[in-house]
């Protein structure tokens, strides 16, 4: 199976995503912001883009980069399903 | 007067053994109903048994303790890189086993990879390990359960009291309630805790006169807490440990089965972009009261909980009970998804094939059953020695665990992984890990300078790391060099398309 462009842009953003979990360039910073370290307000952003990238990916990529065959109806479920 | 919040306790655990009994007699008896619920776990049910699952007394006391000593970066640790490193996991390991596992009936780890491979020593192997490490992060909850209750009473209840109390009670859930139940009360627990702390986090909060108050009083007492980085956490840290941590996650019994047990693929989706959204919500409240802790004039005894500490002081009697109680039950819950799937590596992967194949149905129950009494009670005996702070009994689990994940990802991906690839690649491994856990650290003289024999870490690296990626290299190495060996079929792990 040849991976397709799509499919390498979604592993590398699961590879930014890991990366900069950590805030790295914050390394040190002890800047306040609204009562918390400005570090962990990067983490309460970071977590929410990657459940929205999740997310994305749930919709688009997961059968493909799998290599499951969606249409056969394996990885989907048999009946209700996805809105 | 401090045997009151025992009550409380005591009756909260009733009341999560009931819901148990309740989700038993609504569920079947054989098997697979037993161990996986038949496999129709909808969205929420899933999403936070795997999380409750993950609510142990390492998350819930040892991360506000490591909070309350080294500052909050264990939030980035903990739940940033197990919360995105995980998911991504449950991804490439589970929706794959859970693929493998729908087409094939499989209920274990063991189960899938000896059937792949052909070898009922490869099924006891990975059962034997598994088991090996889950008695420790038993252990935990022990510890931590002990130490909880100590805490809420001032004392009057002594450690091994509120250890001997939880273990107890594990066992008598077990045994009349499984895998529904399990995750039945997972789910209100979940809930429960969630609300609970929140609460907890505005009430605290706002006796010391609000977030920027609690912050300045960490900093003033504290002024390296604020900064990311320092102390405990350097860059070899954060990453050893998230590493450790997120690959050992999947690779314990109780969260692996999960991988089994969705109704559809729908459900895994769900709750994957779920996932950071509930790890964010649980750890950063949690970890900041443990950081925040620290600029408050409170004393905290050597070995105890932070988190029971603080509520009994800024919040009534009967709230920080609760929180204890909802801990505790959450703990209990952990652990009997813990004992629950241990019990099904014990019987279906060693009992079964090696010692007895035509046992019945109801004499497998009933060893399963001894076995988790047997498995508790002595882990028990041994949360009693205090081996060592929560952290650091839960951190030498997650190793053992994460060192299994390199050879089984492979083995789901690899067509040409052998049966001796997953055996060396498994086995050689695991066996250096005990080496370096059971053995202390020697200093040797080589030449004019000093080797640090069998230390658990590197340059501040977990050694742990070293052989996940030997354990790699010896399953792909080895497979390349031997032949698949009769009846080996990688067909089984096929999931169509590729």
């Amino acid at each position: 199976m040849t991976r397709s462009i799509r499919d390498w842009l979604w592993v590398l953003a699961f590879a930014v995503l890991i990366t900069f979990s950590v805030p790295w360039f914050l390394w040190g910073s002890s800047t306040v912001v609204a009562g918390l370290p400005i570090w962990l307000w990067w983490h309460v952003g970071w977590m929410v883009v990657a459940s929205v990238a999740f997310a994305l990916f749930a919709r688009t990529g997961w059968d493909r980069l799998m290599g499951v065959d969606a249409e056969a109806g394996f990885g989907t479920p048999r009946r209700g399903g996805d809105p | 007067m401090t045997l009151q919040p025992l009550g409380i306790v005591v009756a909260y655990l009733l009341v999560a053994l009931g819901v148990g009994l309740l989700a038993y007699r609504v569920g079947g008896s054989d098997a697979e109903d037993f161990y996986l619920a038949s496999r129709t776990l909808g969205t929420l049910v899933l999403l936070f048994t795997t999380f409750a699952t993950l609510l142990s007394a390492f998350t819930f006391f040892g991360g506000p303790n490591l909070a309350y000593a080294a500052g909050p970066e264990w939030i980035l640790v903990m739940g940033v890189m197990d919360g995105v490193l995980f998911a991504v996991l449950w991804y490439v390991i589970g929706y794959r086993q859970w693929l493998i596992g729908r087409a094939r009936d499989y209920v274990t780890l063991g189960e899938m990879l000896g059937d792949r491979f052909a070898s009922p020593l490869l099924r006891a192997l990975v059962a034997g390990v598994s088991l090996l490490w889950l008695f420790p992060y038993v252990m935990l909850q022990q510890m931590g359960a002990g130490e909880a209750l100590r805490g809420l009473t001032a004392g009057a209840i002594p450690y091994w009291g509120g250890a001997a109390l939880i273990t107890v009670f594990m066992i008598v859930y077990v045994m009349v309630a499984a895998l529904r139940g399990v995750a039945w009360t997972d789910t209100l627990q979940g809930l429960f805790m969630l609300s609970v702390l929140w609460v907890a986090v505005v009430w605290v909060v706002s006796a010391i006169g609000g977030v920027g108050a609690a912050t300045e009083g960490m900093i003033a007492a504290n002024p390296d807490f604020a900064a990311l980085g320092g102390g405990l956490y350097s860059p070899q840290f954060i990453i050893s440990s998230a590493v450790t941590i997120a690959f050992g996650v999947t690779m314990f019994p109780q969260i692996n089965q999960r991988f089994f047990v969705a109704k559809s693929a729908t459900v895994l989706k769900r709750s994957f972009a779920l996932w950071p959204v509930l790890v964010l919500l649980l750890f950063v409240p949690a970890f900041m009261l443990g950081a925040w802790a620290v600029g408050l004039p409170i004393e905290v005894p050597e070995g105890a909980n932070v988190l029971s500490v603080l509520l009994a002081e800024y919040t009534p009697t009967w709230f920080a009970a609760l929180v204890v109680a909802g801990a505790m039950a959450a703990m209990m819950s952990s652990s009997d998804s813990m004992l629950l799937s241990g019990s099904s590596y014990f019987t279906r992967d060693l009992y079964r094939p090696l010692v007895s194949p035509d046992a019945s149905d109801r004499r497998e129950a009933w060893i399963a059953r001894l076995g988790v009494a047997a498995f508790a009670t002595l882990a028990f005996l041994a949360s009693l020695t205090r081996p060592g702070t929560l952290i650091e009994v839960g951190d030498t689990a997650f190793s053992g665990f994460a060192l299994l994940a390199p050879p089984v990802i492979i083995a789901l991906y690899r067509e040409a992984t052998t049966r001796d690839g997953m055996l060396v690649g498994i086995a050689v491994p695991q066996a250096l890990y005990l080496l370096h856990v059971l053995v202390p650290a020697t200093t040797v003289p080589v030449g004019n300078t000093t080797v640090e024999l069998l230390a658990r870490s590197y340059g501040g690296w977990d050694v742990a790391l070293a052989f996940m990626l030997l354990g790699a290299a010896l399953t792909v190495g080895v497979s390349a060099l031997s032949s698949p060996s009769f009846g080996e079929d990688a067909d089984r792990f096929a999931v169509g398309g590729d």
